[in-house]
């Protein structure tokens, strides 16, 4: 079951679309053996993986390495107590103990009136192409050759590029199968494809490092190697001479691919197990304006080819297109059927998260935005994790640009900003058209018109 | 050792009928001409995790992890391939594909050798801490902390509490002929309770644990961790808005030495310097500190939830001063970097599991015990703050910048602590913050074993620890300007 092929004759995908039958089989096998132990109804999801991943750094291969994983969770149900259990060994002997083990658990597990199965009437039937499997014939020999080009072109990009982290090309492909006693079973076949790199430059003996990466479901729509090695490279060097700034108040703008930061924010706060809790700074917001009033925020889990994309969500429920937030008002939670139940709400099929979750983008892109702020800070990278789901403050560190006369003045470092999020949503004045798509949030720059900048 | 040794064989390699002179067999195979190094990693895990909301435990679940990971090092350059499989043609085939790194060359033979001689001291027990504790006393553990909690204030609101136990054997067989093995306990006990009053919410947590059975729970240990969090959440309950800009700051005992984690501890790890991607970068013999100032990372503390017998390389632990009386003295260490090097390892080589690759880590790292009475460094200070608690931090290890968030915190005003002030981000310059260190408390504490480095993707459990400290001049990321 676990071969692990040398490089030269691998590539990813091969078996692995069989596999979804095999997984469906082994599906089935658990959810019987949960009926046959006792359980009044049980949930299981099975999954494996395949892919391999090159680094070269400094024009030599630094690591290949081979990954090749599996998984199976079940939960079961004895009336509404639960218990769940996983395993990485597929043979008969080691899933009968693990089904075992998550029975054994739901012996001590407290009568949890919410604790059950999504209904039965919200199990996803339409099953739609997403077009997220993608494999990529790429052999070992083909990616270190990719990577090498990536990280040449971001060494030869400026003499100031004075050491380098490598560059890496990564390529995967995984299948699972979700199963419950409903009778629902579904199984997703998916890839994911990227390359990446970061370079140190210096300059008076200053180090800065930055990177960049393209990834996509599709290796057709990768940015080329080399593209993504003169990004990184020239996002370091625009880092050389950073100075921290003068304590201060002013406009922030959030480069896109830190920006899409504030939407996972957002959706911490709006997350069932969070108001259910009351564990949220949103809590009893629905129906209430929480952004400033253009602002949209939407999840579309069914974008062809996008990170996020899927039928049906973590317990067989169809995923649905919605306005979660609309001209700024809370539209509504996001919730799966735990949750749900214990708000006295529907599930909106978000268990295991929100998908393709997107702010709605305006008509500027970065540069008028820069414009338009005049004076203020423009965010590149946050580090550390100041967030306060209960209360909403809000202080990280940055690195980015100061910013005067609408003009890039100089880098800064060592700086924070700070505020309070259900203050910050609302001080949103513009989204920028510049939307990063990589990930499973995707933003435009976002710019607020005042935060708390610390520094000298 | 050797008791240990056949326990994890027993364990890993006897339900697979795998055997000593197969990895011989394995070895030469793996073992080239150009092949500097290649080990290979056993690992059986098995966790156990319960937890508590609304008064009841509504959830449990039970994991198992095993396999085995293989390395083949030729300079600088790393093969590697894992596998959930442990049959011999799994192995040969993970064998294969970490192999081809190195131009073929001719097998050399490996003889498997238990070290011999050396007795590693043991730091935790063998115990499976999932077997020190029957279920329905695990609940009821749960039970009692949710009761600690809302006895101590009426505005407890909600409390919720985990328990995770983990049983890990590994087994670890080098190029070099060594065969080590090491069986480590971990339990963790968190609680994390919201306190409302009127119009105000705030949260605190607590908890803590180690490499030991979860008898380590004691009674008074569990009402001392729920009356923590509570004490927490009430103190801000109260705070106010917290200031921005470059300020005074002492740090509280204990988990604060986060600071020296983030600002100095990943700074020296090997792979950067041995790169040279570090701010610490060809620095060792420079004074990086106050004169004040020393930093050791310690794997061998007993119990300690940073605490390692051997690493994931199998090689003993020890103390590493990485910092001594100001000036800076040496890196963290795995066997491949170290080598590179033409340094000792050091300990330091650890992984999240069989499916990654081993790197220089911390394991428990702490500044050593100054001269002052806490009490005398808050007295001294005109005006700054004095942060207590924190839930992370951050490096950049290139530039230094380094930030670690204040969960509570207080004015410090005339020499006197004066209010709360809430959380907010500090941040500072690695190669620099220790320069500025003005007063060294005679209070050292570690924390209570809360602590988890992420690097790479790559999760292992840490310590830190520090005495109060007195910095002067550290950015604050508060609000108030």
């Amino acid at each position: 079951m676990s071969e692990i092929v040398a490089p030269g004759e691998h590539t990813v995908g091969e078996g692995v679309v069989q596999d979804q039958e095999k997984l469906a089989e082994l599906a089935s096998r658990v959810l019987a053996t949960a009926k046959r132990m006792g359980a009044d109804s049980g949930e299981t999801a099975v999954s494996r993986s395949q892919g391999f991943s090159v680094s070269v750094r400094m024009g030599e291969v630094e690591t290949i390495e081979h990954n090749r994983d599996k998984s199976l969770v079940v939960t079961v149900y004895f009336g509404r107590k639960t218990g769940s259990a996983s395993t990485s060994d597929f043979n008969a002997e080691a899933i009968e103990d693990s089904v075992r083990a998550a029975c054994t658990i739901a012996k001590y597990t407290a009568v949890d009136d919410c604790a059950g199965l999504a209904d039965a009437d919200r199990m996803a039937t339409e099953i739609r192409d997403l077009d997220i499997d993608h494999p990529w014939e790429l052999t070992v020999e083909q990616a270190i050759d990719m990577a090498r080009e990536c990280e040449d072109a971001a060494r030869s990009f400026d003499n100031r590029i004075s050491n380098s982290e490598g560059a890496t090309v990564f390529t995967h492909r995984g299948t699972e199968v979700y199963a419950n006693t409903h009778g629902f079973a579904g199984g997703t076949s998916g890839t994911r494809h990227s390359v990446s790199c970061a370079v140190i430059g210096e300059q008076d003996n200053v180090m800065q490092r930055d990177y960049w990466y393209t990834s996509d479901r599709d290796f057709h729509e990768l940015e080329s190697a080399a593209a993504v090695g003169r990004s990184a490279a020239s996002r370091t060097i625009r880092r050389l001479g950073a100075r921290r700034v003068k304590t201060t108040q002013c406009p922030v703008i959030y480069e896109a691919p830190v920006a899409a930061s504030l939407l996972s924010h957002f959706v911490s706060a709006v997350r069932g197990s969070a108001i259910y809790r009351k564990a949220s700074f949103l809590l009893d917001r629905l129906g209430e304006p929480v952004f400033a009033d253009d602002i949209t925020v939407s999840e579309y889990p069914h974008l062809p080819k996008a990170t996020g994309s899927a039928n049906y969500d973590g317990e067989g429920v169809a995923t649905q297109t919605r306005d979660i937030v609309q001209a700024g008002i809370l539209n509504n939670y996001v919730l799966d059927s735990y949750s749900a139940r214990k708000l006295g709400l529907e599930t909106t099929g978000n268990a295991g998260g929100v998908r393709n979750l997107c702010i709605r983008p305006g008509k500027l892109g970065l540069e008028d935005m820069i414009r338009e702020m005049g004076t203020g800070l423009l965010v590149t990278e946050l580090i550390g994790a100041g967030v306060n789901n209960v209360t909403g403050d809000y202080s990280r560190g940055v690195a980015g640009f100061w910013i005067e006369g609408g003009q890039i003045q100089h880098p800064v470092e060592e700086v924070t900003i700070a505020g309070n999020l259900k203050d910050m949503f609302k001080r949103i004045v513009e989204v920028g058209a510049d939307v990063d798509t990589r990930g499973n949030y995707r933003s435009g720059s976002i710019l607020l018109d005042r935060l708390t900048v610390a520094g000298d | 050792m050797s008791q240990i040794l056949e326990l994890a064989q027993s364990k890993i390699w006897e339900p697979t009928g795998l055997s000593q002179p197969d990895l011989d067999k394995l070895f030469s195979k793996l073992g080239g001409r150009d092949v500097d190094y290649a080990d290979i990693y056993f690992q059986y895990a098995r966790q156990e995790a319960w937890s508590l909301e609304e008064g009841k435990v509504k959830s449990g679940s039970h994991s198992i992890d095993q396999g085995v990971g293989i390395r083949a090092v030729s300079g600088e350059k790393t093969g590697f391939a894992y596998s959930d499989e442990l049959g011999l043609p799994a192995l040969a085939q993970a064998a294969g594909a970490a192999r081809a790194i190195a131009a073929q060359g001719q097998d050399k033979s490996v003889n498997l050798s238990p070290r011999a001689g050396r007795e590693f001291p043991m730091l935790y027990s063998t115990t499976d801490p999932l077997t020190t504790m029957p279920d329905e006393d695990k609940v009821r553990l749960l039970e009692r902390a949710e009761k600690d909690a809302r006895q101590r204030d009426p505005r407890v609101s909600e409390v919720m509490a985990s328990l995770v136990s983990v049983h890990d054997v590994v087994l670890v067989a080098g190029h070099d002929g060594r065969l080590v093995a090491d069986i480590r306990p971990m339990v963790r006990l968190n609680i994390s309770v919201i306190v409302v009053d009127g119009e105000r919410r705030e949260q605190g947590s607590a908890g803590g644990g180690g490499r030991y059975g979860l008898d380590y729970f004691s009674e008074d240990r569990i009402r001392e961790y729920a009356h923590e969090a509570v004490r927490q959440a009430l103190v801000n309950l109260e705070a106010a808005d917290a200031p921005a800009g470059s300020m005074t700051v002492v740090l509280g005992p204990g988990w604060p030495g986060v600071l020296l984690h983030e600002a100095i501890g990943h700074g020296l790890e090997g792979d950067f310097n041995r790169k040279g991607t570090s701010a610490f970068s060809g620095r060792i013999g420079e004074k990086v500190a106050t004169e004040q100032c020393t930093v050791v990372d310690d794997g061998t503390l007993p119990n300690r939830r940073g605490s390692l017998s051997v690493d994931d390389e199998g090689t003993q632990t020890r103390q590493t001063i990485l910092i001594e009386n100001g000036v800076l003295r040496g890196y963290m260490q795995d066997t491949h970097n170290a080598r590179l090097m033409g340094a000792e390892p050091t300990g330091n080589g650890r992984r999240e599991s069989y499916a990654h690759l081993p790197m220089p880590r911390m394991t428990n790292t702490y500044m050593l015990a100054g001269q002052y009475d806490p009490g005398e460094i808050l007295s001294s200070v005109d005006k700054g703050i004095y942060a207590v608690n924190f839930s992370g931090g951050q490096v950049d290890i290139t530039s230094g910048k380094f930030v670690f968030s204040a969960s509570e915190a207080y004015m410090v005003e005339g020499g006197r602590v004066t209010r709360p002030v809430r959380g907010a981000m500090l941040i500072g310059n690695g190669p620099d913050v220790l320069t500025r260190v003005s007063m060294v408390g005679n209070d050292l504490e570690l924390d209570t074993g809360v602590g988890t480095c992420g690097k790479d993707g790559q999760q292992v459990p840490v310590g830190v620890g520090q005495p109060t400290m007195r910095i002067d001049g550290l950015t604050v990321g508060g609000v108030e300007v």
